[in-house]
């Protein structure tokens, strides 16, 4: 058992983590390692380059997602998208931040779990609808917001995208991951139905939403402390009184 | 199939051959070169990767890695319009603004939904093995000539816009790609195997709980290592998961995949590594911190992980 598995290659682990922590470029950081690595695994320097570009040209599918909306979205954003998120939301006068993202997290996980992933995400509805949304919420009640705040705002926007697809996507029966994990255990001999691991699932799924949501909810009280350190004050009663 | 993710391939690449030509001509950019350069790559890599020796695309991925790695990608000057005229149209096309944005994943959603229905002459219409990325692309051209028809734009503005947000996104946009490909050199290299030898061989995992924690605890430290939790299930499944929970503690595997697998993604919600759904979002997102959207999440995943063992400890063995 010793002998037969080469411990250098961890040698890539190391560097990731130290050129992360002390944050290089995340670029040269991956291309460092992924040479490190395949040096120290005894490749020769060709089939080092080949490995980086046969890897390289497998993945081509990963940008995609970003790169095709991009035209779409930019165009909208020329003519005013982003401002008429911010409007729209704003003529709603319950909406705060939090219960907006509490109410995107259930829609995302409950229509990833049913398969529609596509229904969200980063480039098509994050950054141009769902941040700008939850900006304008808070900038209702606040009237303009320091860039901490909106930059607060955004992450979680993004974060609650993340969270609501992750742990919605994995209780579809025809979900790719649910797949990859039969197929392991069938090859180690064991047959289990893809229901019941789906079925297993939904427990995280709760909690992740119980705690996700618990965080989100916080989330207003939390705005309207920091804003208050800052001096600034909700606006006048009769805008907000209503929620 | 008739539309292939080859046809993709080659959309992209030609946008991004675009954005080279017009980076490389841009006088406000202030490393047009370099930057020209590094998007001139890029569009190569999809319009003829697949058709050069891996190792003239390994030299061009290593290239590209030190271009941006020392600084060399910048954007250029983009005029937009001022808060006035941002105003103006957004009053004069109020909701029908959202028809396009949400016509992308809807129409993805459909295509995805019915692509096995679809097909002319007995040929399915979208490549059966990436229907979700291929229905993407037809909803976004789809989208593109609606919101051409509703703002009178150009589809020569549309690529000018998407070359702003390129340049907004700069590297970031090729570093999932570059990860990926990292996963795959690490398994190649048996990190893996590396990894699991050590966990199994250093941590005592006499006491059930103990080797609960080790699995759901190592499946999110997997996943932040390789940035996936795909790569981390086989690697902590085969070493302590099968041998050890199902194999010594008799546990239910169908709880232990499931609980396993979600573990990994918590560990998704911490690490740089998933580039595609930590780092590009806080670069679109205009953020300084570029780890911003993982502080967001930081206390949902180890909150999650922590649920995730007494779950895992007392749904397993039922």
């Amino acid at each position: 058992m010793l002998s037969d598995v080469n411990l250098w290659p961890l040698i890539g682990v190391a560097i990731i983590i130290v050129g992360f922590v002390l944050r290089f470029n995340p670029m040269l950081v991956v291309i460092v390692t992924a040479v490190g690595t395949a040096l120290a695994a005894g490749f020769p320097i060709d089939k080092i380059l080949a490995t980086i570009g046969t890897g390289f040209i497998k993945t081509r599918n990963l940008p995609l997602i970003i790169l095709l909306p991009l035209a779409v979205i930019g165009l909208l954003e020329r003519h005013g998208l982003r401002q008429h998120a911010q409007n729209w939301i704003s003529s709603i006068k319950s909406a705060t931040a939090g219960r907006l993202l509490i109410v995107y997290l259930a829609a995302r996980q409950l229509t990833a779990a049913i398969g529609l992933t596509s229904l969200g995400g980063h480039p098509q509805m994050v950054r141009p609808l769902l941040a700008p949304m939850a900006e304008g919420a808070t900038e209702a009640r606040y009237g303009t917001l320091p860039e901490r705040i909106r930059h607060k705002l955004r992450a979680f926007s993004a974060a609650t995208d993340n969270v609501g697809l992750f742990f919605g996507e994995d209780i579809f029966v025809a979900f790719g991951a649910i797949v990859l994990m039969t197929t392991f255990l069938h090859e180690a001999g064991i047959d289990v139905e893809p229901l019941h691991v789906a079925f297993w699932g939904i427990p995280t799924a709760i909690c992740a939403f119980a705690i996700h949501a618990w965080r989100l909810y916080r989330l207003d009280g939390v705005l309207a402390r920091e804003l208050k350190a800052e001096g600034i004050e909700p606006l006048a009663a009769s805008a907000t009184k209503t929620a | 199939m008739i539309l292939s993710i080859q046809y993709l391939y080659y959309l992209v690449g030609a946008v991004l051959a675009l954005t080279a030509i017009a980076t490389l001509t841009d006088g406000s950019n202030p490393k047009r070169v370099s930057s020209g350069l590094f998007w001139g790559l890029y569009a190569l890599v999809f319009l003829v990767g697949d058709q050069l020796p891996p190792l003239w695309v390994g030299v061009g991925a290593v290239a590209m890695a030190l271009i941006a790695g020392f600084g060399g990608v910048a954007g250029g000057k983009h005029k937009s319009p001022s808060v006035a005229e941002y105003a103006a149209s957004a009053k004069r096309l109020g909701n029908k603004l959202f028809a396009p944005a949400l016509a992308i994943p809807l129409v993805t959603m459909i295509g995805t939904l019915s692509a096995k229905h679809l097909s002319v002459g007995g040929v399915p219409l979208l490549d059966p093995k990436n229907t979700t990325l291929v229905s993407l692309g037809v909803g976004c051209v789809l989208s593109l000539a609606l919101v051409c028809w509703l703002t009178r734009e150009t589809p020569a503005q549309g690529m000018r816009e998407s070359r702003r947000l390129t340049d907004a996104l700069g590297w970031a946009l090729v570093l999932p790609q570059m990860l990926g490909m990292l996963g795959l050199v690490f398994s190649d290299a048996g990190v893996g195997k590396a990894v699991a030898y050590v966990t199994t061989t250093y941590i005592n995992m006499d006491l059930r709980f103990v080797a609960v924690a080790v699995y759901v605890v190592g499946m999110a430290l997997f996943t932040i290592i390789m940035g996936n939790g795909f790569a981390a299930f086989p690697v902590m499944t085969g070493g302590v998961g099968v041998p050890v929970l199902v194999g010594v503690y008799h546990g239910d595997p169908a709880v232990m995949a499931a609980v396993g697998m979600l573990s990994g993604y918590c560990g998704t919600l911490l690490t740089p590594m998933a580039a595609n759904f930590n780092i590009v979002p806080a670069a679109l997102l205009e953020l300084p911190d570029k780890n911003a959207v993982i502080r967001a999440q930081v206390p949902t995943a180890l909150a999650l992980l922590t649920a995730n063992v007494f779950l895992l400890y007392f749904l397993m063995f039922r």
